[in-house]
């Protein structure tokens, strides 16, 4: 057996770090994007109005029953053929994972909603309020507090399919992994490298996720 | 105040209300009894609109209420609900609760609705519990708020559904005390309640529903003492 060459990982630990953060930002990019699309989605499934919750629900399971990867394939190298240009690989990333994250983002959302008893919306529509203030001012509240949490695991869930964009060739961490692999054969030790710095973002998220559950128990 | 003509109200097959007509005028206390299943709630709740009827009218002053172009929040608004459960709002201080609606709903300045919250909270005896959230409150302590809530947005009748059943026994009698304080104040009430003493005390009238209809109604002392119907007299039997 060959020794180990670990240095190889010292040696480019600028350029890894560097696509540790491009990692981190297209995730947060996605996340955030993916929580905008989620909250209107996640609104749409609990509508009253049966159209705009079929909608939502076709968007929810296609998202939902088809591979990551593939809708990044798809992104990427089918919408061109549609005439439709994304400029950079970072941008059509991004736009792959926000409409993926978007999908589970939106049960996340409904789920919080439909975990608020629904005394609580009887309470509010008796005092008079219309649906639409009931929600902003009864339920969403209660709700956005379930919702962190299980919000900050989707953003660990995303930080680690970022990886997939490597397929497409976005220079994030797992595809510069594979570029120094590329001229210097050093499969192990890189690639136990970057598994040891997703590891390192995904656990500080979750203990953020844990101290925020903790916060916002206080008052349910 | 309140008219209600043929009310029916169906779930799915189960037919909950089957013709329920009644009068309730201003300032009258009705407490309505009948078995478990009997649809006194659904009978309260077809009143605020929580529940749509399928046929029937129900007139609120002279506003029938079920027409197609009323306008359901405000219709709510004069037709105040205390429920079983209190469902007060858990994120929010005993008097914002109370000032919520007001301010949403009705646009009163953040000092009038605030004024009138503590007003209603000294009312109900809880003015020391302004600030609290409901969790830290007992279920007696609780109920009252959620009276003081409803009463807030200054409602023509309130509707109480079973308030006390969620209570230990001790804390029955302090709401009671609230909703006696507020019937000798002329308040119009519709009282779904197993409390028989508070009917016979309180109660203008009492109506006995079985099966989605009203068997028998009268005054207290009738209804408990000298009942005519064969069903009110065996449910009484069972309850008393
Ligand atoms: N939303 C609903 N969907 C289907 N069935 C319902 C619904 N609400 C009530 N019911 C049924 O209607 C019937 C009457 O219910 P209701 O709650 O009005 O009875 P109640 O007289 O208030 O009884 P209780 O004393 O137990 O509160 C019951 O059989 C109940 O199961
Ligand atoms: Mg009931």
């Amino acid at each position: 057996m060959q020794g180990l060459e670990f240095s190889i990982v010292l040696q480019n630990w600028r350029y890894l770090f560097d696509g540790a953060v491009i990692t981190v930002q297209v995730s947060a990019f996605a996340v955030a994007a993916g929580l905008i699309i989620g909250s209107v989605v996640g609104l749409a499934r609990v509508s009253t109005v049966r159209l705009v919750r079929a909608v939502a629900s076709v968007y929810v399971e296609f998202i939902r029953g088809t591979p990551l990867l593939v809708q990044i394939l798809l992104i990427w190298f089918g919408l061109p053929s549609l005439g439709i240009r994304i400029e950079s690989r970072f941008v059509g990333g991004v736009i792959a994972l926000s409409i993926n994250s978007g999908a589970y983002v939106a049960e996340i959302v409904r789920s919080g909603i439909q975990s608020i008893d629904k005394g609580q919306m009887e309470a509010a529509r008796s005092l008079g309020m219309n649906y639409t203030s009931a929600m902003r001012f009864v339920i969403l509240p209660q709700a956005f507090r379930r919702i962190i949490p299980p919000l900050v695991n989707e953003f660990i869930m995303l930080i680690k399919d970022s990886s997939l964009l490597a397929f497409i060739g976005m220079m994030e961490l797992t595809k510069r992994a594979q570029n120094i692999q590329a001229r210097t054969f050093n499969y192990f030790e890189l690639y136990l490298a970057i598994a040891v710095i997703y590891f390192m973002i995904t656990f500080a998220l979750s203990k953020v996720a844990g101290y925020i559950e903790g916060r916002t128990r206080i008052h349910d | 105040m309140i008219r209600v003509v043929d009310l029916h109200k169906r779930f799915g097959s189960l037919e909950v209300l089957r013709g329920i007509s009644t009068e309730i005028p201003r300032g009258e206390v009705v407490v309505v009894i009948g078995a478990s299943g009997s649809g006194k709630s659904t009978f309260l709740r077809c009143l605020n609109l929580l529940e749509l009827p399928q046929q029937g009218e129900i007139y609120l002053d002279e506003l029938q209420i079920l027409a197609k172009n009323t306008d359901i929040n405000e219709v709510r608004q004069n037709v105040g609900m205390v429920f079983q459960q209190f469902n007060l709002f858990p994120h929010m201080s005993v008097l914002q609760n109370i000032m919520l609606s007001p301010v949403r709903v009705k646009r009163e300045s953040l000092r009038a609705a605030r004024e009138q919250g503590l007003e209603l909270l000294r009312k109900v005896g809880l003015s020391e519990k302004a600030e609290a959230f409901p969790k830290q409150l007992s279920g007696g302590q609780q109920q009252r708020v959620a009276i003081a809530r409803a009463l807030a947005m200054q409602p023509k009748v309130m509707l109480f559904d079973e308030p006390t059943s969620a209570l230990d026994p001790e804390m029955i009698k302090e709401v009671l005390l609230v909703m006696k304080q507020l019937a000798e104040e002329g308040m119009t009430m519709v009282v779904v309640t197993h409390e028989m003493g508070f009917a016979k005390e309180v109660a203008d009238r009492v109506i006995f529903i079985d099966e989605g209809l009203i068997v028998e109604e009268g005054l207290p002392q009738e209804i408990f003492n000298n009942p005519k119907q064969e069903r009110t007299k065996t449910f009484l039997s069972k309850i008393l």
